[in-house]
């Protein structure tokens, strides 16, 4: 038992040395829908990422993301209301939408490719999430956007799925504030 | 109709303003009649009957606009959060930018063509009235869209006309500046829908109590 304890601890700084902590103050997830033509940029207060991630072993990389869909901001107060409805998120019963990702390949630069799965309203589907990553003293900032199709993950079913009046691409961005990513 | 008297009363009163007898420190006026005076056809020497067919195809097209736009705002903010209500909003949105486009051509255009002097036994006080009213409008013709516009990208949804020309934003989207707005578009929209009523029945009045055929400066058919 003390042995193991020993061990446990000795595994601890190691673990903890593989783990970046999310700077939240400093991180923004924001979203483009285009209403007939209209940009309507929403964003999400509440998000949450654990990180193991070194860009000299990107394969080895697991990135584990979530928001908290209840702290959605969009366009006017009564848009916000609406989105939560059952139609839209159905923040009731699906909360959160998660990333998990897979294959993370570097492209040289401080560019990465993260490959993995995005999880809104119950619907799981493959995405491909460019990351573009600056390091400024202790803190590493990832950017990145990429599109998705609303209507993949069931979000604006029913009488809000014609494309014509909000369109299916949605353009997800981040900038991503991380501590402790070892150097480039 | 009423003929556009934006500052009518003609010649005379022209001529008297410009020896300096001028009490309407009215900027608009001054534009006016600045225009005028560079060389615009002058009322006095080329009178005419009515109204050139360029003012008055933009009378009634702004007029149908006007009423049109204004009789869809009214409905659609009934309406509850639907498609159908985002469509109706971005094609009263779209309606009402044309409406400013239009006012502009249409300022333009009457700053360079006097409208045909009033009849001459049009009391002074109808002159007047009318005067304000024609002012009052104009004015409206801007400021209604203009606020609509600052409103809705106050609101965070800027304007794309017809949904492909994006329009700049030159107000902050500010929810709480949208939340001032929103009844300042209201009530400048109200006051000329209350201006539009009492033009037309002033119209209406010249047409039917008067019968001084002054409708048929905007209306040519009916003095055939
Ligand atoms: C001459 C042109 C226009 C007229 C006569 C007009 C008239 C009106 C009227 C009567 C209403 C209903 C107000 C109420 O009862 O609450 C309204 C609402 C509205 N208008 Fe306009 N409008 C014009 C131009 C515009 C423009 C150019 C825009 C935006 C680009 C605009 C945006 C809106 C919006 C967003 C509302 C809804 C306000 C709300 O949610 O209560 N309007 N308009």
């Amino acid at each position: 038992m003390r042995r193991f304890l020993i061990v446990f601890a000795c595994l601890l700084p190691a673990v903890a040395a593989a783990q970046q902590k999310l700077l939240p103050a400093q991180s923004e997830v924001a979203f483009t829908s285009r209403q007939m033509g209209v940009p309507v940029d929403g964003r999400f207060a509440k998000f949450d990422a654990q990180v193991a991630f070194d860009p000299k072993k990107p394969e080895s990389a697991k990135i584990a993301f979530s928001i908290d869909l209840d702290s959605v901001s969009v366009g006017d107060a009564e848009t916000v209301r609406e989105v939560r409805k059952p139609g839209w998120f159905d923040t009731a019963k699906f909360p959160k939408a998660s990333f998990q990702s897979g294959a993370v390949k570097a492209l040289g630069g401080g560019r990465f490719e993260i490959a993995g799965t995005l999880s809104i309203k119950g619907v799981a589907r493959p995405v491909t999430v460019p990351a573009t990553l600056v390091q400024q003293g202790p803190n590493t900032t990832a950017t990145g956007s990429f599109t998705i199709k609303r209507l993949d993950f069931r979000i604006g079913d029913g009488d809000w799925s014609d494309v014509s009046l909000v369109a299916n691409d949605v353009v997800v961005k981040f900038r991503l504030a991380l501590a402790g990513v070892p150097p480039l | 109709m009423l003929g556009i008297s934006l500052c009518a009363p003609g010649a005379f009163r022209d001529a008297s303003k410009m020896a300096g007898m001028n009490r309407q420190a009215d900027a608009f006026t001054f534009i006016l009649h600045a225009a005028r005076a560079s060389g615009a056809r002058h009322p006095f020497m080329s009178p005419s009957a009515a109204y050139s067919r360029t003012a008055i195809a933009l009378h009634w097209l702004a007029g149908v606009a006007i009423i049109a736009t204004f009789s869809f705002g009214l409905y659609m903010v009934d309406l509850p959060f639907s498609p159908a209500r985002i469509r109706q909003y971005n094609w009263h949105k779209w309606a009402g930018i044309a409406i400013l486009a239009l006012s502009a051509l249409r300022l333009l255009w009457r700053l360079r063509h006097a409208p045909p002097p009033l009849p001459s036994a049009m009391p002074a006080w109808q002159r007047r009235v009318s005067h304000a009213t024609h002012h009052l409008m104009y004015l409206l013709f801007f400021a209604v869209p203009l606020a609509g516009w600052a409103y809705s990208s106050a609101a965070g949804f800027p304007v794309v006309w017809f949904g492909v020309l994006p329009l700049p934003d030159w107000v902050p989207r500010d929810a709480g500046l949208a939340e001032l707005l929103k009844p300042v578009h209201r009530g400048l929209a109200y006051a000329l829908g209350a201006l539009v009523v009492l033009h037309v029945a002033a119209a209406l009045k010249h047409q039917f109590v008067d019968r001084d055929g002054l409708l048929s400066r905007m209306l040519p058919f009916l003095s055939r």
